[in-house]
């Protein structure tokens, strides 16, 4: 049973918002969660977390980063397409309660899964701070969506064009710093700024907890392709995550494993811009 | 007595080189002089031999007469996936090796005969039995694997209303994800699941159960609940290095072959790494599997290792010879230690040390211990371990009353009944990983109870 692209647009230079009918998954699913796609019968599966649903409409939305194949693909593709396989709600859901003040962190693409967490933290009565980076101002991702439910939000920008001239680590430590009781961090973004924050709220032993992207095929604990390594104990991403406590994972692995198939990726997508654009080579 | 017939083989310095199905199946003229080696035993131990109690003396008997159409009609009275069975069963320790011309030489080819009429109907045109009045009951099917596919499709016959939820985008579970092509090609998985389909069965795919919907929830829509989920857990050695790129569990090296075709890739999308000394860790069907797939991936060495002997391999008699004709090394009576990678998480060969066996464990086979003293390298760039599965985690961990065993296996009777009222269980969820031809006879069971179950509602 196919499913149909409700419309797939781009939201900052390669970064894709897509919206998809699927009515059961957005019946059930919860910040946290994601789901994997399929785009046709050759297609790989591919996790994508789960940027917000809406249960009345029925639909899920997704945020993906067009860098390889299959997500050049997917920003290809226009309203009224059709993904072959849709399956979720996969994952454990976030661990949303009321635990006072939550620092929350989205770098990059990382934004939009932050996102429903940020807003499930607000509705469950703590304080929010929300700290949003990208590589320059013209990639920054929904900036408006996150000052909604956040009671402060802080920008950083690695070239200054907007906000804090830096690091998302840096707002965090120096809230820290401050003096500012915080209770929970929630960071989710490229490893190596997840490694960053957990190496900064370490030394203030606040609870930090990170979502992990690993490499995963069914998504279901079938595969063991996500395993990660977390208080030196080996764990699957899809089933016993995709969030862990940021000062237990070992994220050197993480970032190893993630490079795997780097070669093949680099095939797969010289292939499909050769189709498309017609062959140069 | 007549002498048993040759199965017909690709040749083997070919097919390691292809995915091409290995046995290329009986001719007609072979069928039936193979059928009429049958005596027609006036007691038949054959069947007794059958976890889906086919009525082998009966088929045997139509094709020893030419009679195909009536053969196959009589196995699919109580066997939905015969063109499966025929392949992947390990009749050896099943029906062949009860059938009384086992002890005086050589069994009737039970399977091979049974591969025969199914692939004969299905070139023919696959016929299906009339469909019973509906009862009006409904029952949901956790999981579209062999015991998922048998128990629905035993209930179907029965005039239930069956519905099959697979987490996959793909039914046949481990039939698609697990088994190569060159075992039991897809195409036949299809059409088999495809007859499932037509006895009124509807699959839902892309339905993971214990995330889009609990078994509490299928509980208030369905009268009974068969759980088929399998034994979908990898199992690791908790060796050193088992986390280091290149180091594959079996499951996701086959489902990356297999399910989803990597080795077409670039023209399919998923990856896999096709490395040169391969060394696979296990002695069962799945080792054998893996091992012969890294092969047709283009390794140059391809190394077994198992801490047991020969002996003791629970792999089918007929995929360790396969395996060894194609030039598969196999190292027995060895053990890996410790993977070993470079500076950059890449494996890059397998610290092993020689086992010898001692006296006889509670599975009844040679527990191997090892020989200190003996610890030696075997260069590696892929690894994958096939030292079995454990059930998968997600029904249980999200379905109350259910009682769950220490190792993760659904507690259930005989009949399939689990601790949770309306809620049967069958196959490598109960017993961990076993065979397909078990789980369809569990399937085959729980189907009777829960009939009886919902008749009684």
């Amino acid at each position: 049973m196919p499913f149909k692209i409700l419309n797939n647009y781009e939201l900052v230079p390669t970064i894709y918002l897509m919206n998809i009918a699927a009515p059961r998954i957005a019946k059930k699913a919860l910040p946290g969660q994601f789901v994997i796609l399929r785009i046709d019968e050759k297609g790989e599966r591919i996790p994508l977390t789960i940027a917000d649903f809406d249960r009345r409409n029925g639909s899920i939305t997704m945020i993906f980063q067009a860098v390889g194949k299959t997500t050049m693909h997917l920003a290809s593709m226009k309203a009224g397409d059709e993904l072959l396989d849709f399956i979720g709600p996969l994952g454990n859901p976030a661990h949303i309660e009321k635990v006072g003040t939550v620092i929350l962190v989205g770098g990059g693409v990382g934004v939009a899964p932050v996102f429903p967490q940020t807003r499930a933290f607000k509705e469950a009565g703590n304080k929010v701070i929300s700290i949003i980076g990208a590589r320059s101002a013209n990639l920054l991702l929904w900036e408006d969506r996150m000052r909604k439910v956040s009671d402060e939000l802080f920008i950083t920008t690695d070239d200054g064009t907007k906000g804090h001239h830096g690091f998302v680590t840096d707002i965090v430590k120096k809230i820290l710093e401050s003096g500012t009781i915080v209770n929970r961090v929630v960071a989710i973004g490229p490893p190596v700024m997840m490694r960053a924050v957990a190496g900064v709220t370490r030394p203030f032993n606040v609870k930090t907890i990170v979502s992990l992207n690993s490499i995963m095929v069914d998504g279901t604990g079938m595969c063991g392709a996500c395993r990660v390594l977390v208080g030196n104990e080996t764990k699957f991403a899809c089933v016993d995550g995709p969030e862990f406590d940021a000062h237990l994972v070992d994220f050197t692995l993480l970032m190893n494993r993630l490079a795997i198939y780097q070669p093949e990726e680099k095939t797969s997508l010289d292939k499909y811009k050769c189709e498309r654009e017609g062959c140069k080579c | 007595m007549l002498e048993r017939q040759k199965m017909p083989l690709q040749d083997p310095k070919i097919r390691a080189a292809n995915f091409d199905e290995v046995a290329l199946g009986f001719t007609e003229k072979q069928a039936v002089e193979e059928a009429k080696r049958c005596i027609q035993c006036k007691k038949p131990s054959c069947m007794k031999g059958c976890p889906v109690e086919v009525k082998i003396p009966g088929f045997l008997k139509d094709v020893a007469e030419g009679d195909f159409d009536s053969a196959i009609k009589e196995i699919k009275t109580d066997n939905a996936l015969p063109a499966v069975c025929g392949r992947v069963c390990p009749q050896e320790t099943q029906c062949e090796q009860v059938c009384v011309l086992s002890k005086k030489g050589a069994s009737v080819s039970i399977g091979r005969l049974e591969r025969f009429v199914s692939d004969y109907e299905r070139r023919k045109s696959v016929q299906v039995p009339e469909k019973p009045d509906p009862t009006g009951k409904k029952i949901a099917v956790v999981g579209g694997g062999p015991a998922g596919l048998t128990a629905a499709a035993d209930l179907a016959k029965t005039g239930h209303s069956v519905t099959i939820f697979e987490a996959l985008h793909e039914a046949g579970g481990v039939l698609i994800y697990g088994i190569p092509e060159f075992r039991l090609p897809k195409e036949i998985v299809r059409a088999e699941v495809g007859y499932v389909k037509k006895l009124g069965v509807t699959v839902l795919l892309d339905h993971v159960i214990g995330k889009i919907e609990t078994v509490d929830d299928l509980l208030s829509e369905f009268d009974a609940v068969f759980l088929g989920t399998g034994a979908g857990l990898p199992v690791f050695m908790n060796i050193d290095g088992e986390n280091l790129n290149g180091v594959y569990s079996a499951n996701e090296f086959l489902t990356r072959v297999n399910l989803m075709k990597s080795y077409k890739f670039p023209d399919y999308d998923t990856p896999i790494k096709k490395g040169k000394h391969v060394v696979v860790v296990g002695g069962g069907n799945v080792a054998m599997d893996s091992a012969r797939c890294a092969l047709r991936l283009g390794a140059d060495e391809v190394t077994i290792v198992y801490r047991r002997g020969e002996d003791e391999m629970p792999a089918r008699a007929e995929e360790i010879e396969h395996a060894k004709e194609e030039g598969i090394i196999f190292r027995l009576l060895t053990n890996p230690v410790r993977i070993v990678g470079d500076g950059k998480n890449w494996v890059t060969h397998v610290e092993c040390i020689n086992m010898h066996l001692c006296e006889p464990d509670e599975s009844g086979r040679c527990r191997p211990a090892p020989t200190p003293g003996t610890e030696h390298k075997i260069e590696a760039d892929v690894v994958v371990i096939a030292i079995g599965t454990s059930p998968n985690p997600l029904v249980p961990r999200t379905t109350k009353g259910l009682e769950i065993t220490k190792h993760g296996t659904i507690v259930a009777k005989e009949n399939g009944e689990t601790t949770k009222k309306g809620v049967y269980a069958g196959g490598d969820a109960i017993t961990g990983s076993a065979t397909v031809i078990s789980a369809m006879g569990a399937g085959k069971k729980a189907a009777r109870a829960i009939d009886e179950y919902v008749r009684g509602r």
